[in-house]
């Protein structure tokens, strides 16, 4: 009976936090689901229309894509960031440490503005290399896909390191060494051993860059130069400059949708305290 | 594929200890420890923690490189030579199998490692799984394994690939009583089918006594003796050994001298007569005896023996054997454990002699 009331003394240290979710959560988001069923007029309308809507499917079809490579890329990335932060000399670590922490204190739009300067036509690397004689025409690094991805990779890789480092600092040692000390090679351990220890990690990392991916904004609107329109801009684009909020009301609602389903299947693969190491 | 030099083509190396210093920053691991393991041999290294057998072992395995010293196997100097082509087999603390492989994956790794053809890995598993007994676990992961089976596990990866040297590192230390005594008779049988050299660590003096053709007993770093179990836990060379090899009696002895092959002091008014096992460095030393090599009886019994007056102060029951706690008269402690079914019960506080065969008492230095 003791634990009865501890437990609803816990519930009640949660409750500024669910009315607060309540408040700015749930309670729009009833109301966009509302708009998308009686907007412009009542009825299922505006899904047939994200069914038959070519332009509505090509930017699901390039959000998909997107995300897809930027989540394999940052995955990529982020593992050998997290090994050398886990597994390397103490000034590698700090070094490491260093690069996972410092993409928090700069804002999504300071850095995405500063992917612009780096590889616009005119930007850093595009002077640099025409300087260099290496290329004539300027490469189009900027204002496609290519730069919405490397932005958002970018942004990604910190938050696919902690789940991929905490996986691979619960590797009992003794398992390396004992793969040593049975003639396995570096290689072959790191493939063999290392890194399958290390899959829990890398799903939660992969879903938690995905699902974070789908909902991009910003990064995909200035890197992308209007260009590649992922989900959230054309969202964004319905609802205050069409305006048609019927359907992107519809657009958010299968949007949510999506991901809670993504979550899910998160939920069911790893435990919410391995992914924040 | 690892290029793997061939140390040695017999079954079971042969590896010499020479020197062997370890310090990490100014702290002495080991000290200058010089050690034979002979081919085949069953050696224990036995210590209380933090004496240096799991760092001693580490560098037998090649893991850790010792600071000063050399390390021969089979009469080439390997002590540069890595751990993965020393390639011995291991068997860690806590068992170290892989969590991702199922129990035939596991053994079958370090197979796979050396490259034998699929068909031999199968049949080289299914012998090690049966031999090991672990038939109809062969697909469970590690995890759904109980500790004994993990054990097994271990033992079997580690044995498989028919490794020179096998070095295990407390196996059993997670085991309770019943389960350690069957792992100790199935790890003994393992030696003695396998003919391999084991190299034992353990810090449990009856499982060392129990298993091995030799012990070598550590502390502080040191090598301290080495012996087969009955010469150390019989003839111990310093206090320490004695008494980490079990419970022991030590009675101060004034007056000490020799009287051909054996030494004779005084003991509270008696004279207590001796092996002349050590060296003598003074008229000073204490006589060790085992609490059941003395026997409680009602007078100074014949023959060649001791005997003491003591009073009982109490006794303790285990089942198989009863100890009794005595005191001289002037006070010197002392426990005599004897076979429950031959005594009848003692009241405390009744007046009795202590005797032993003179044989089983020996000297040990009067300080430490
Ligand atoms: N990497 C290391 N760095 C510093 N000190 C170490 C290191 N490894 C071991 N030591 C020290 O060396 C000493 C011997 O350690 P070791 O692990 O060999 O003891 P052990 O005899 O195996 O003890 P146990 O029975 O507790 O396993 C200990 O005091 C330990 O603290
Ligand atoms: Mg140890």
């Amino acid at each position: 009976m003791t634990g009865k009331s501890a437990t609803s003394r816990k519930m009640l240290l949660l409750a500024p936090l669910l009315l607060f979710l309540g408040l700015a959560y749930v309670v729009p988001f009833l109301g966009v689901v509302r708009w998308s069923f009686t907007l412009p007029e009542p009825g299922v309308g505006q899904y047939r229309a994200l069914l038959t809507d070519p332009l509505v499917q090509s930017v699901f079809a390039r959000t998909l894509r997107i995300c897809l490579v930027v989540t394999a890329a940052t995955l990529v990335m982020a593992y050998a960031i997290a090994y050398v932060w886990v597994r390397g000399s103490s000034v590698q670590r700090m070094l490491a440490e260093f690069c996972i922490l410092v993409p928090f204190w700069i804002s999504v739009l300071t850095r995405a503005f500063g992917w612009l300067a780096m590889l616009s036509n005119r930007g850093l690397i595009n002077t640099w290399l025409q300087s260099a004689g290496i290329i004539s025409e300027p490469l189009a690094l900027a204002r496609n896909e290519l730069g919405v991805i490397i932005g958002m990779t970018h942004f990604l890789i910190p938050f696919a390191v902690f789940p991929i480092a905490s996986a691979m600092r619960s590797i009992d040692e003794r398992v390396l060494l004992a793969a040593r000390g049975m003639g396995a090679s570096r290689i072959r351990i790191f493939w063999t051993v290392f890194v399958p220890l290390t899959y829990g990690g890398l799903i939660g990392a992969a879903l938690i860059v995905f699902v974070f991916a789908l909902g991009f904004f910003v990064t995909p609107a200035i890197l992308g130069g209007g260009r590649s329109v992922m989900v959230a801009e054309l969202v964004y684009l319905r609802i205050f400059q069409s305006p048609d909020w019927g359907l992107g009301a519809a657009i958010s609602v299968v949007l949510v949708l999506f991901i809670g389903v993504l979550l899910a299947l998160m939920r069911r693969f790893i435990k919410p305290a391995h992914l924040v190491g | 594929m690892p290029q793997s030099i061939q140390l040695g083509d017999a079954k079971a190396a042969e590896i010499k200890a020479v020197s062997i210093g370890k310090t990490f920053g100014a702290f002495h691991a080991l000290r200058n420890l010089s050690l034979d393991i002979g081919r085949g041999e069953f050696l224990t290294l036995l210590g209380p923690s933090g004496s240096g057998k799991t760092t001693f072992l580490m560098i037998l395995a090649g893991f850790t490189a010792p600071t000063t010293g050399r390390l021969m196997m089979d009469g080439k100097d390997i002590t540069n030579v890595p751990a993965e082509d020393r390639s011995y087999g291991m068997v860690f603390q806590g068992y170290a199998l892989f969590p991702h492989l199922t129990v035939e994956q596991n053994i079958a790794f370090p197979l796979k490692v050396r490259g034998r053809s699929s068909a031999d890995i199968k049949r080289k598993v299914g012998e090690m799984v049966q031999r090991v007994g672990l038939t109809g676990h062969e697909t469970k992961l590690p995890a759904k394994l109980s500790g004994g089976q993990q054990q097994r596990v271990a033992l079997a990866r580690a044995l498989v690939f028919e490794p020179s040297v096998l070095l295990l590192d407390e196996p059993f230390s997670a085991l309770d009583k019943n389960l350690r005594e069957m792992m100790q008779q199935e790890v003994k049988r393992l030696h003695e089918e396998t003919g391999t050299t084991f190299v034992f660590v353990t810090h449990d003096q009856s499982e060392a006594l129990a298993l091995s053709s030799r012990v070598a007993i550590f502390n502080h770093g040191e090598l301290l003796q080495v012996g087969k179990p009955q010469d150390v836990y019989e003839r111990p060379e310093s206090r320490f050994v004695a008494e980490f090899l079990g419970e022991i009696n030590l009675l101060p002895l004034d007056a000490l001298r020799l009287e051909g092959d054996r030494a004779a002091g005084q003991f509270e008014e008696r004279t207590i007569v001796l092996n002349r096992t050590m060296a003598m460095t003074g008229p000073n030393a204490v006589a060790a005896v085992r609490p059941e090599h003395m026997v409680i009886c009602t007078g100074p019994q014949n023959g060649d023996r001791n005997a003491i007056t003591c009073r009982v102060e109490g006794a303790t029951y285990f089942g198989a054997s009863t100890k009794y706690h005595l005191k001289t008269r002037r006070g010197t402690s002392l426990a005599v454990s004897m076979p429950t079914a031959a005594t009848s019960p003692i009241a405390p506080q009744t007046d009795v002699w202590v005797s032993w065969p003179v044989h089983q008492g020996f000297l040990l230095p009067a300080g430490g």
